[in-house]
């Protein structure tokens, strides 16, 4: 075995372990934690792949953002554990079902499938020969050049989607008080202080 | 011999050990004498004496602290997570070592050589917030919760800009490895590296990199006149040295960072001396003089303001500026010194 028939072993282990700490995991904090050294042993799963910019993605998207809010959610919400483990006890057979579809999915996948004639090279040919240019460099030139206007139109749609969730959540409110940032930064000395000429014993 | 420590598993093994020895180890003695530096910079800026007890001028103090840390007795609060109390510190700790891993010392000096190195030391370096929500959290009281939550933040939010300033690096370059970051660098010296044609993001990435790694003047989770301490209130002893030193670590991982990314790394400042490490570590010591003083000289901001500066600043700013560094890059402005391309194009 090589190192990288190792880490390999390692890695999967390590993503299956912790996927089903993830789910039985009593503190939700913890459940999250899990989750987090799954996506950590998913991306170097990515690595062994050879695919590095991917798996660093994954590290900075999901691990260092989309967690860190997970994270603030489950930590200030008032979470109810009686009621998450009686969710659970009623959603494991669909669980359940769910994870044996997947797995017959993959059991055909790799059993009994045959790919048309003709179809890895019509996959390989949008591929760049990647041992003539780097991995990132060829992902870049797939979206931005191959690609542009469906990559274009798919950040388009997630701006519709952002902006659409800001409408929905703003409310202007006139009863608050705002500060006023050029107004704070304009104070000087001058207008924000009064100095007065104290007489001994006599106070203002 | 040498085929022993380049085919075989255990060769390859313990000779990546001992390059990282090779790399920790030296850090972790420059670390003790950085904090020693720090301290007496700060000292100086105040008219203090500072740390000048132990050993000849103080120089011994870190590690007269460092005796004290781990001899003292650890302390976990009633109703603490243990294990998230524990693990906090040392995530800290040790994702604060690993970015070293991509960090090129002079021309090949490095571990691991690999093509995204700059996404992967910003991978790291987004980790690094969750030692500071999981050590407030798991401390089970009020003081370390609302610290981790303010760093969390702050973290995040300027993580985003100093991810965008790299971006601006990185279409210059036409790669993310740092060597060939270092080497679209080379040239006439002081005036063909990065800080002439990116200037005004030098500023916006040292900024930047103050508030990442939580030092004054941006230090909010452990604002001490309001939060005691922030998230490490709790900690005592040994995990608190972990996070001492985790986040000097970060530090000085900033000070490398700006050293590579605009001023050249281990380039000479001038054509007739030759290139090397020692270049490289005078500039992280400048970079270093300059954080320490900033430390000293410049008052804690308001928590809004930082928010404010982070998202309605820097955000834009750098996003303008990506934009700006493509198109020169593009219709090669200024002679082509935007588009210094080695690979691709």
């Amino acid at each position: 075995m090589t190192v990288a028939d190792y880490a390999f072993y390692l890695f999967s282990i390590t993503m299956l372990v912790a996927a089903t700490f993830t789910v039985v995991s009593k503190s939700p904090v913890h459940s999250v934690l899990w989750l987090i050294l799954t996506f950590l042993s998913a991306s170097g799963l990515f690595v062994l792949l050879g695919a590095e910019f991917v798996a660093m993605l994954l590290v900075i998207v999901y691990v260092g953002a989309v967690m860190v809010l997970f994270l603030f959610v489950v930590m200030m919400l008032d979470v109810d554990f009686a009621e998450l483990k009686a969710g659970m006890a009623k959603y494991l057979p669909f669980g359940l079902l769910i994870g044996v579809v997947l797995i017959l999915q993959m059991a055909f996948a790799f059993g009994d499938w045959t790919t048309a004639e003709g179809a890895e090279a019509l996959r390989r040919s949008v591929t760049p020969d990647l041992t003539e240019v780097q991995n990132t460099a060829a992902l870049g030139m797939l979206m931005y050049d191959d690609y542009l206007m469906l990559f274009q139109l798919a950040g388009l749609i997630l701006l519709v989607a952002m902006i659409g969730a800001i409408v929905l959540t703003l409310r202007h409110r006139s009863d608050v008080k705002r500060q006023n940032v050029l107004f704070q930064m304009y104070r000087d000395p001058n207008t924000a202080i009064e100095i007065k000429d104290v007489k001994p014993g006599q106070g203002l | 011999m040498v085929e022993f420590f380049t085919t075989t598993n255990l060769g390859i093994a313990l000779l990546t050990l001992g390059q990282i020895l090779l790399v920790l180890v030296p850090l972790f003695v420059a670390l003790a004498f950085l904090m020693y530096g720090d301290r007496k910079i700060w000292a100086a800026v105040q008219m203090r004496k500072g740390p000048n007890i132990v050993g000849v001028f103080g120089l011994l103090q870190s590690f007269a602290d460092f005796i004290k840390y781990i001899v003292k007795e650890v302390v976990v609060p009633a109703g603490a997570d243990k294990f998230v109390f524990y693990l906090a510190p040392m995530i800290t700790f040790i994702t604060a070592c690993i970015a070293w891993a991509v960090i090129p010392w002079n021309d090949g000096w490095v571990i691991a050589d690999i093509n995204v190195a700059i996404l992967y030391v910003f991978a790291v370096s987004s980790l690094e917030v969750y030692g500071v929500i999981m050590g407030g959290w798991a401390s089970n009281s009020k003081y370390p919760f609302l610290g981790s939550l303010r760093s969390a933040a702050q973290m995040i939010s300027y993580e985003v800009s100093i991810g965008l300033i790299i971006i601006g690096v990185i279409i210059s370059t036409g790669s993310m490895n740092f060597g060939d970051i270092v080497a679209a660098q080379d040239g006439k010296g002081i005036f063909s590296w990065y800080w002439l044609p990116h200037f005004p993001m030098v500023f916006l990435f040292f900024v930047s990199a103050l508030a990442e790694t939580n030092r004054p003047p941006f230090d909010l989770p452990e604002a001490e006149s309001e939060l005691v301490a922030g998230y490490q209130v709790e900690y005592s002893s040994t995990p608190f040295l972990l996070f001492m030193m985790g986040e000097l670590m970060a530090v000085v991982l900033m000070c490398a960072l700006v050293s590579i990314l605009f001023f050249g790394g281990w380039n000479s400042p001038v054509e007739f001396l030759p290139d090397g490490i020692l270049w490289l570590v005078i500039k992280m010591l400048l970079a270093f003089f300059v954080f320490s003083m900033v430390k000293a000289i410049v008052p804690r901001y308001r928590y809004d303001q930082l928010m404010r500066i982070g998202w309605k600043v820097f955000l834009p700013l750098s996003l303008a500026w990506v934009v700006l560094v493509a198109f020169f890059a593009q219709y090669g402005a200024l002679w082509g010194t935007y588009a210094r391309w080695t690979v691709g194009g």
